[in-house]
């Protein structure tokens, strides 16, 4: 098995190309081409996703006794009884994550070739988006907490990096620093977790935590203890990253850099990173019945209020961007309600629509040269068919859809939502209610962008299809998003699910503490699956309605809510009451204590004080240089004199 | 050997010395002043020939007083005609003897 055995390799390509492009490319400037660019930059993506090919060929083969496959390469640290080892190993989950992060960022990267083609930070843009691959990577590969960890604080810098990419402007520069500050009040309580999971488990790795728990036969935690305290603040990191309810308000902003950062990361894969941590712990979860409960309120509830806000919104990424904080809230839904694999499943599938609804966007602001308010679009169907087509299939695939991606992993989830072992009807509720608010707001933004009136001018923009460097990646995402689902498609009719037998030996010890439920009866889910895609017709009926038949009937609608309209266009106004209750009491405490009060009075003072009472002493002691040759002659004399006087204090003393 | 103890010519010596500090710090005359130094080195002196001599055993004289002597000497006479010759250019430029008028070099 040469690839398993070399797990590294995987890493160190990506690596190796935002090396090339970072250091000798921004030190050659002009004389280092474009083809270097692309050749380092997407092929390192592309021989790295090859590995992975491999690795799962031979991950296939592999009997289950020698599952997970661990690499230990060195000994990080080692202090006491604090051992770390920088370890990667490959699951089944692993598996499954390294697909999705090398195939879509392959993707995206070759869309990249097209859509960066005029910037002027090529290398750069290409060094920072390889870099992100290899932290991602870390991440998914990493054998104990705190390798994860660095990819986790790595993905985390390279958001900062892209979304600042346009760092000139001073709302990218912005929001940049918004979505690194954001992410690390969550990974505070990250941090502590893991803290705490050495203090409780005396080991970081994966597979020891997991063979402890396994050995001690550790029950089921029913009230607030010290694995519940681990899994929440775990959580509390999950949520900064993926962007949950209360810590989303960075996503929005992020969509200040460049579209395929948005859709790699801030759709794709990193924002996943929560998802990932909940269903890797998930023998730690699943011991702790009121964390799972907390991670499905929160998924819950998130999806439900993001897709709101989605749909009042006009900026065709900003509704992408809610459209993503609800999704993944459906994932850690999907996590708390026991059923693991399918939130992977949602992340997978999510990942191929939701990547190619970013792209297909940002097709769609190349075609308008910039613009990206969907009232000022329009009309644009037959004028960019392929992006348009593209669109439309993910739009299916998000909306629920049958025989499209979203279709299977949603339902899925709702099932498990009201069915599963910890179903919670009012969370399958808010769910349920947000796939028809999904469905409107996708619709919406299809109408809004495709058909009805055109609404630019002509003579101004020149609407144009992109070239076939950036369509390519969109039609083979269209493909995924259409059969992405498949793999669960057999338990519609009463067979197998594919996707879930694969994890089933990742997420074990989750299904044996699961309390036991009365699988209710196949009909009823079909009868489920039917309500959900009767949802996301009647999304998709209202949007037509509103959007493509009398143009002024959103107007009248949006008068005739007045506030609650105001309200959730305004998105709850999350943003101006967080500036209010925490950000300026933070910039007073900063400026009026902590500048003026300790850094000027208490550090510069004592900094100062020191030199005035140097220079005061010095001031008033040179005077002795009277230049007056018999006062030297006194003081010699006064020092002869007290030094004898001292000498023969010190012989008295001897004797 | 000589009736007259060693004290006495350290009392006689410290009494030279104290006149010499005296007159250094409190005449303004830079002549005198030189003189003063004068009276203090060889009061110094004296204390180094009685030493000399109070540590001389019998049929062993010490020497390391008196050399101690002759150095001083050397390095008095050395000292006066650099003296000297500054107080003949004070004398030049100032018309005046007086060393409180030579206080330019101060704070």
């Amino acid at each position: 098995m040469p690839i398993l055995d070399h797990l590294w390799i995987i890493l160190l390509l990506p690596l190796l190309g935002a090396a090339a492009n970072g250091l000798i490319g921004i030190w050659l400037k002009e004389r280092w081409p474009k083809s270097a660019v692309n050749a380092c930059a997407v092929g390192s993506v592309a021989a790295s996703f090859l590995c992975v090919c491999e690795a799962v060929r031979e991950f296939a083969a592999l009997p289950a006794s020698q599952i997970p496959v661990v690499g230990n390469y060195f000994n990080w640290m080692l202090a006491g009884p604090f051992r770390v080892d920088f370890a990667l190993q490959v699951d089944q989950l692993t598996v499954v994550m390294l697909l999705v992060v090398t195939g879509v960022g392959l993707l995206v990267h070759i869309f990249s070739v097209g859509y960066m083609d005029h910037d002027p930070g090529y290398p750069r843009f290409f060094s920072y988006l390889n870099l992100f691959v290899f932290f991602m990577l870390t991440l998914v590969l990493g054998a104990n907490l705190l390798v994860t960890f660095v990819g986790w604080e790595g993905v985390g810098l390279c958001s900062y990096l892209l979304i600042g990419f346009w760092f000139l402007k001073k709302s990218a520069a912005d929001a940049g620093k918004k979505a690194f500050i954001t992410t690390r009040i969550g990974d505070m309580g990250f941090t502590v977790g893991i803290l705490l999971t050495f203090f409780t488990f005396g080991t970081l790795s994966y597979g020891e935590i997991f063979d402890k728990l396994t050995a001690a036969n550790t029950p089921v935690e029913n009230h607030f203890g010290v694995i519940t305290t681990i899994c929440l603040l775990l959580f509390a990191g999950a949520v900064g990253k993926s962007a949950q309810l209360p810590l989303y308000v960075w996503l929005p902003d992020a969509m200040e850099g460049p579209t395929p950062v948005s859709a790699l990361i801030h759709a794709a894969t990193m924002v996943t990173a929560g998802v990932y941590i909940v269903a890797r712990m998930n023998p730690l979860f699943s011991r702790s019945p009121i964390a799972m409960l907390v991670v499905a309120i929160v998924g819950a509830v998130t999806a439900f209020y993001a897709a709101t806000i989605g749909m009042a919104q006009t900026d065709i990424k900003k509704v992408l961007a809610y459209s993503t904080i609800s999704q993944l809230g459906y994932m850690f839904l999907a996590c708390g309600v026991g059923a693991y694999s399918a939130g992977i499943f949602h992340l997978m599938t999510h990942a191929f629509f939701k990547g190619l609804l970013f792209l297909a966007a940002g097709s769609v602001i190349h075609a308008m040269g910039g613009e990206q308010d969907m009232l000022k679009m329009g009309g644009l169907w037959k004028k960019i068919p392929v992006t348009a087509w593209t669109m439309l299939i993910a739009t299916l695939a998000i909306a629920g859809i049958p025989p499209f991606a979203g279709f299977f992993s949603k339902d899925e989830i709702l099932w498990a939502a009201y069915s599963g072992p910890y179903a919670n009807k009012a969370l399958w509720a808010l769910g349920f209610s947000a796939a028809l608010l999904t469905s409107f707001y996708m619709f919406r933004l299809v109408f809004l962008t495709f058909f009805g009136q055109q609404r630019y001018d002509e003579h101004h923009v020149h609407v144009h299809e992109s070239p076939w460097i950036m369509l390519g990646p969109l039609c083979v995402l269209a493909f995924l998003s259409t059969v992405g689902g498949w793999f669960a498609a057999p338990a519609l009719w009463g067979g197998q699910n594919y996707f879930d037998d694969f994890l089933k030996p990742t997420f074990a010890s989750a299904a044996a503490l699961a309390p036991v439920v009365v699988e209710p009866p196949h009909s009823l889910e079909i009868y489920f699956a039917a309500f959900a895609v009767t949802a996301g017709l009647i999304g998709l009926a209202i949007a037509w309605w509103l959007y493509l038949g009398d143009p002024d009937r959103p107007k009248r609608l949006a008068k005739n809510l007045g506030a609650l309209y105001k309200l959730v266009y305004g998105k709850y106004f999350v943003d101006e009451i967080y500036a209010a209750l925490i950000v300026k009491p933070l910039l007073w405490i900063s400026t009026n204590i902590l500048w003026h009060v300790v850094d000027e009075g208490m550090i510069d003072g004592a900094v100062n004080g020191t030199a005035d009472v140097a220079q005061l002493a010095g001031g008033e002691a040179r005077r002795i240089q009277s230049g007056n040759a018999r006062s030297y002659a006194t003081w010699v004399i006064i020092g002869a004199v007290g030094f004898t006087a001292l000498l023969l204090g010190i012989m008295g003393m001897r004797h | 050997m000589s009736a007259i103890p060693v004290s006495w010519y350290l009392a006689l010596s410290g009494v030279l010395f104290g006149l010499g500090v005296v007159a250094f710090v409190f005449k303004r005359n830079i002549i005198t002043i030189f003189m003063a130094i004068e009276l203090m080195l060889n009061a110094v002196n004296l204390a180094f020939v009685a030493f000399s001599r109070a540590h001389s055993a019998s049929g062993q004289v010490a020497l390391d007083g008196q050399v101690f002597v002759f150095f001083v000497i050397v390095v008095a006479a050395a000292e006066a005609a650099v003296g000297l010759a500054i107080v003949l250019a004070l004398a030049h430029t100032r018309q005046s003897l007086n060393v409180d008028r030579v206080n330019l070099l101060k704070f």
